[in-house]
């Protein structure tokens, strides 16, 4: 990579920030962090990590002023990479709790179908869908750290790049456009989610003329 | 479907590794987060730090040091030893752990489990049981605490069922009786205890060879192996255990790697 890419974790208090924020460094990222709109300015991509319920997080995103700014940046051509509940933020309701979430995606965020025990905690595989960059080097059956209870059901099946089967089978990575989401934890994942993690910088350091452009 | 975690432990105390047969005896075996980044490029599934510091004044030190492994370790991180209360368990998961283990604290405080896991979710609270067969009474075990040193009249088995009811979102069981033995794993213990609750069960105490920590597996419903001398002393290797667990057909993350 030229230049670091620059990454804002986006820090409404759910959930520690230090092993995304760790991991990403170590891959040679820019990385700063995001409590109010003003501080999303420069960031090429927003990232949203966090684990918890879905309304207490949209909640503090609004009293943080963060949810317009976050929509408008990325329908505007900045990057969005979320991560476990970071990811289900992404679409419409909840059925968790009933919020209603930031809608860059089509669908809603259910509990796991037929699970054998929930919360789904540990090790699970990744059943590849179909190619995307993302999951470059990545074998079919990869295993990846989860720990959540709710699943996106996404409107669309084709954004849905890999699954995985925990009782039913569930979406563990989303993909359109300038948007990217993990229902696990890649820093937590080992080697091969820090390569997820590296394929996406990659990935955004290859679109920076069509983004910068974009955006301008 | 989940996979079967092998976990290596490190038995903390005063900033170091240390490892002791049946909890005396300790000698030093090096530096935590060096440590828990080997272990992790060699393939564990998680990391565990028992910290066994008596003295207050040490305490310091297990922030810095869950701090330095979190920023080189790319796996999870349980925590335990010492946690006394909700604000002590929140000090330790924002240093970077992903768990944190309650033994002690939760005898001591039966409110302890709920009140954590209604603060930060039933994902980071584990409920750390050191359990010791009683005497002439098959099928019935005693939490022993302070380091399996005193025994508490708690059964064992009813304490575990308390603490899942409570919130606790898995359970750490040690064979205070096959602790350092190195004679493999209670399975007695571990069938009672993983028919009983839905949460995974870690077993710990008495892994002397890869064979004992399938059988933790195959026999004893364990989800995940957790051992510290064999693998400290390079007896035997975490790919040797997953490899022999992947031979008897459970399924494990191969290959593994930190970063």
């Amino acid at each position: 990579m030229s230049e670091p890419i620059r990454v804002a974790v986006v820090d409404y208090g759910a959930g520690n920030l230090v092993s995304i924020r760790n991991a990403l460094r170590q891959l040679g990222a820019e990385v700063s962090v995001a409590e109010a709109p003003q501080q999303l300015e420069g960031a090429e991509v927003i990232l949203v990590p966090g684990v918890g319920a879905s309304e207490a997080a949209m909640g503090r995103l609004r009293r943080q002023a963060l949810v317009e700014p976050i929509v408008e940046r990325v329908r505007g051509g900045t990057w969005f990479v979320g991560i476990c509940l970071g990811l289900q933020l992404l679409f419409e309701n909840s059925h968790e709790d009933g919020a209603r979430m930031l809608g860059l995606l089509e669908g809603d965020v259910e509990v796991i179908p037929h699970a054998p025990s929930l919360p789904h905690i540990g090790w699970n595989r990744l059943e590849m869908q179909r190619p995307h960059p993302v999951l470059d080097g990545l074998a079919d059956g990869t295993p990846a750290y989860f720990v959540h209870s709710y699943v996106p059901v996404p409107a669309d099946p084709h954004i849905v790049i890999a699954q995985t089967e925990h009782g039913g089978r569930f979406a563990s990575v989303v993909a359109r456009d300038r948007i990217l989401g993990f229902q696990f934890h890649p820093e937590r994942s080992g080697r091969d989610g820090l390569r997820m993690l590296r394929n996406t910088l990659e990935l955004i350091a290859a679109d920076r003329p069509a983004a910068a452009e974009m955006r301008a | 479907m989940l996979l079967r975690r092998v976990i290596p432990c490190l038995d903390v105390k005063d900033g170091r590794v240390v490892k002791g047969v049946r909890f005396v005896d300790l000698t030093d075996e090096g530096d935590p987060p060096e440590l828990a980044r080997r272990y992790a490029e060699a393939g564990a599934d998680e990391i565990c730090f028992l910290d066994i510091t008596a003295a207050p004044e040490g305490r310091g030190t297990l922030l810095d040091i869950v701090e330095r492994t979190a920023s080189q370790v790319f796996v999870p991180l349980s925590v335990g030893g010492g946690v006394r209360s909700a604000l002590e368990m929140r000090d330790v998961l924002r240093a970077g752990a992903d768990k944190v283990a309650v033994n002690t604290a939760a005898v001591d405080d039966p409110d302890l489990v709920k009140t954590c896991a209604r603060r930060f979710g039933s994902q980071c609270v584990v409920i750390s049981v050191d359990a010791r067969a009683v005497p002439r009474e098959p099928g019935r075990w005693e939490v022993v605490v302070k380091g399996g040193r005193v025994p508490t009249g708690l059964d064992a088995v009813e304490w575990i069922e308390r603490c899942v009811a409570n919130g606790a979102g898995e359970v750490l069981l040690t064979s205070i009786d096959r602790d350092g033995t190195q004679e493999g794993f209670d399975i007695e213990l571990l069938r009672t205890v993983t028919d009983l609750v839905n949460v995974p069960v870690i077993a710990s105490g008495g892994a002397g060879s890869p064979a004992d920590m399938t059988a933790a597996v195959t026999e004893g419903n364990a989800d995940a192996v957790l051992a510290a001398s064999i693998f400290h002393r390079d007896i035997h290797s975490i790919e040797a255990v997953k490899a022999d667990m992947a031979a008897a057909g459970v399924p494990v993350r191969l290959g593994g790697g930190n970063a």
